[in-house]
């Protein structure tokens, strides 16, 4: 037995070795799965699409757009300022939602988008929202966000209502940022 | 014998505590494989209640037997403790008996890391079952404890978080210890490639266990502070993803299952030749057939999320890399049949069991490769046709081959065959029922009947009534093994020799049963 005991040892250091590096490397999936998703383009919620290449109208269809606005947790009154619109896939159109801060302190918020059905995500392509950064509203403050998209002409037939729906949440530790993208994990750092 | 026992260990011992202290200073490796194999035995029975729980509510459709709240939370804790706190530590109680005997060593590398690796157990134990108790009840998001549902529960949650982690610092210790073990610890002559298939395995468990059971404590203690200190790895909210919780928990989980079959694997490579009475067929390509299904592991985990939203190109590397795995698998099983093919055959309970673990092993197999396919797996995500696929490879994969193994080495534990009759009884009882159990699950599967549901629609009935009645013939079975358990260790039947199966090959077989306290002292010598 004590013949081993220092082959023993050297060889347990490096497998502890190896098993705190890999409890590293579990934290060090966030970055890189993070990283993952931007450069191919995976869940890119907080980014504006590019302008779609195809600036053709299509005048023969039109599609309902109906808005939705949620708060979770959060002080907040938060309502589109238009229930619903008429549009054409390919029309550029301007819309709004009105936020006001209830309380008497500044607070941060990030809306999130989801759509309805699921499937029109993909060709509901938004090039100005408010949703692409974090809104800090002082207190008492009211605030006009506009949401500026275009539908795919793409846009299976079948699909003739799409739900824009935005849920506001509070974002954790309070902390304001002027910055666009919200990093994951970013108040773990 | 005296050149492999020293006399004077006959006579006299260490002066060693007696009673209950003995059983917690143990530095021995067979104390403490016992009680890694008690311990996960006594876990097996009750992740086993649960799962019976689970079965009456699901005899007929409506709710009788538990509220959903408290369903939800069996499901959860009977897989948490099959896997922490059954399969595994068994295994590992396999390695602590068997692995110095099968190479010469005296003990494990380190006996008293040893001691503290088994520990550790109980307390994570006593934590996972008692947080059925507190306020909220038990942990309910599932054993893959996916988030956001994990992020939100109750203290149950809490309390399975640090589990988990007092479980995976055990199994890193325990796997450390068995790499030190067989890598410095061999008798002389004896080779990598002259060592048992059993120890083979297990190196590679050992490794495989070393690199992804970090990733489970990192993942549940981001889960922890999600929770608690305002981090938001998983809360969208905050700007995190709760798909990316199902990546890491995967990059651990799938390895994880390879750690649950891989010493099974390892138990039958034993367990055939013996009683085929030839040496296995392809030991070298069992070998790289082990170290390929390792290696391959770490690359597959997406297959248990083809339904997140993956691009094509993603699901279709998955889809193949998972299904190359049926290479080296099937290698495996073609050896295994290929031992026995023209072996002078006896089937004693031991082999018994490794018989029908080849047989129900690969059926599970071969669903696994169904679910490989992108296509069809987006079909049955989250389905009883998964439920049925993953019994029949842990179920009649690995726990079949525990039994296999503790038929095998029963004599040598204990110094008593364990009973013929019993074991036979016990082995018919459970393939059949097993296979009563889980087969309709299959069809429930294909038609639609989702997992983890307390209720389920009309046209479901039959086979859940079926499934039920399986599931409580399969569990009253296993209280026969308890009877050939207890039967043996209180020395009743009829005494083993030191090699009691005579096709039997291998170091463990040349020491008396039961073997001594003490073993290889000094090293033998292999021709």
């Amino acid at each position: 037995m004590s013949a081993h005991a220092a082959d023993n040892r050297r060889l347990l250091v490096r497998l502890t070795i190896s098993a705190v590096v890999m409890f590293a490397f579990g934290f060090a999936l966030v970055p890189f799965y993070e990283k993952i998703c931007e450069v191919t383009g995976i869940n890119d919620l907080l980014k504006p699409d590019t302008a779609a290449t195809n600036t053709q109208v299509d005048e023969s269809r039109w599609v309902t757009v109906q808005f939705d606005s949620n708060v979770h947790d959060l002080p907040w009154r938060f309502r589109p300022q238009q229930a619903a619109v008429r549009v054409h896939p390919g029309e550029l159109v301007h819309v709004a939602y009105e936020v006001a801060n209830t309380r008497a302190y500044a607070v941060a918020g990030q809306a999130v988008p989801s759509y309805g059905p699921q499937l029109a995500g993909q060709y509901f392509r938004k090039l100005d929202c408010f949703c692409f950064s974090q809104q800090t509203l002082e207190a008492g403050e009211t605030r006009t966000m506009p949401v500026v998209f275009v539908i795919d002409p793409g846009l299976p037939a079948e699909v003739n209502t799409i739900t824009l729906s935005y849920t506001f949440f509070e974002v954790a530790g309070r902390r304001t940022s002027a910055a666009g993208r919200l990093p994951a994990g970013a108040d773990s750092t | 014998m005296s050149a492999v026992i020293p006399d004077h260990l006959h006579d006299h011992h260490h002066p060693a505590p007696g009673g209950l202290m003995r059983w917690i200073t143990t530095t021995n490796h067979k104390d403490i494989g016992t009680m890694y194999l008690v311990f996960s035995f006594i876990m097996f029975l009750s992740g086993g209640v649960m799962a019976l729980t689970i079965r009456a509510e699901l005899f007929q459709p409506g709710l009788q037997v538990v509220q959903p709240e408290f369903f939800n939370q069996l499901t959860t804790m009977h897989g948490l403790v099959m896997v922490f706190g059954a399969i595994m530590p068994a295994f590992v109680g396999f390695a602590n008996w068997q692995i110095p005997l099968m190479i010469g060593a005296s003990d494990m590398a380190f006996a008293r890391m040893n001691n503290w690796s088994f520990w550790l157990l109980p307390p994570a134990a006593m934590l996972l079952i008692g947080s059925f108790f507190v306020p909220g009840g038990a942990t309910a998001a599932g054993w893959t404890l996916y988030a956001p549902l994990s992020v939100q529960m109750g203290m149950g949650m809490d309390l399975a978080i640090f589990a988990v982690h007092i479980m995976g610092i055990s199994s890193i210790m325990g796997a450390i210890n068995i790499v030190v073990t067989i890598l410095n610890m061999r008798a002389p002559g004896m080779t990598m490639m002259k060592m048992p298939l059993f120890c083979w395995t297990w190196l590679i468990t050992a490794y495989l266990l070393i690199a992804v059971m970090p990733v489970l404590a990192g993942a549940v203690t981001m889960i922890l502070t999600d929770r608690h200190f305002g981090t938001s790895f998983f809360n969208a909210a905050g700007g995190g993803d709760p798909v990316m919780f199902q990546h890491i928990f995967w990059f651990f989980g799938h390895p994880e299952v390879y750690i649950m079959i891989l010493p099974a694997f390892g138990i039958v490579s034993q367990i055939i030749p013996a009683f085929a009475r030839k040496p296995l067929f392809g030991y070298a390509s069992m070998v790289y057939a082990t170290a390929s299904i390792a290696i391959l592991s770490f690359v597959v985990w997406a297959h248990h999320m083809f339904t997140t939203g993956m691009p094509v190109a993603g699901q279709l590397f998955f889809m193949y890399a998972t299904m190359l795995i049926a290479v080296p698998t099937g290698v495996k099983v073609f050896n295994w049949v290929a031992t026995m093919w023209r072996g002078a055959l006896s089937f004693e309970p031991p082999m018994l069991w490794a018989t029908g673990f080849i047989f129900v092993f690969t059926m599970g197999g071969f669903t696994g490769l169904i679910c490989a396919i992108a296509p069809i797996d987006i079909q049955v995500q989250d389905t009883y046709y998964v439920v049925a696929h993953f019994h029949y490879v842990l179920v009649a994969g690995s726990l079949f081959a525990l039994f296999a193994g503790a038929y095998y080495w029963l004599p040598k534990w204990t110094g008593v065959m364990p009973s013929e009759t019993l074991g036979r009884l016990h082995f018919w009882c459970s393939i059949v029922f097993f296979n009563i159990t889980f087969f309709p699950m299959h069809f429930l599967g294909l038609a639609g009947m989702p997992r983890r549901i307390p209720d389920y629609a009309l046209q479901f009935a039959d086979f859940n009534a079926m499934a039920s009645v399986g599931a409580f013939g399969f569990g009253l079975s296993q209280l026969i093994f308890i009877a050939v358990a207890v039967r043996c260790a209180r020395g009743i039947g009829q005494r083993a020799t030191a090699r009691p199966w005579d096709g039997a090959e291998g170091l463990e077989w040349t020491v008396p049963s039961p073997a001594p306290h003490h073993t290889f002292e000094t090293a033998p010598v292999l021709r």
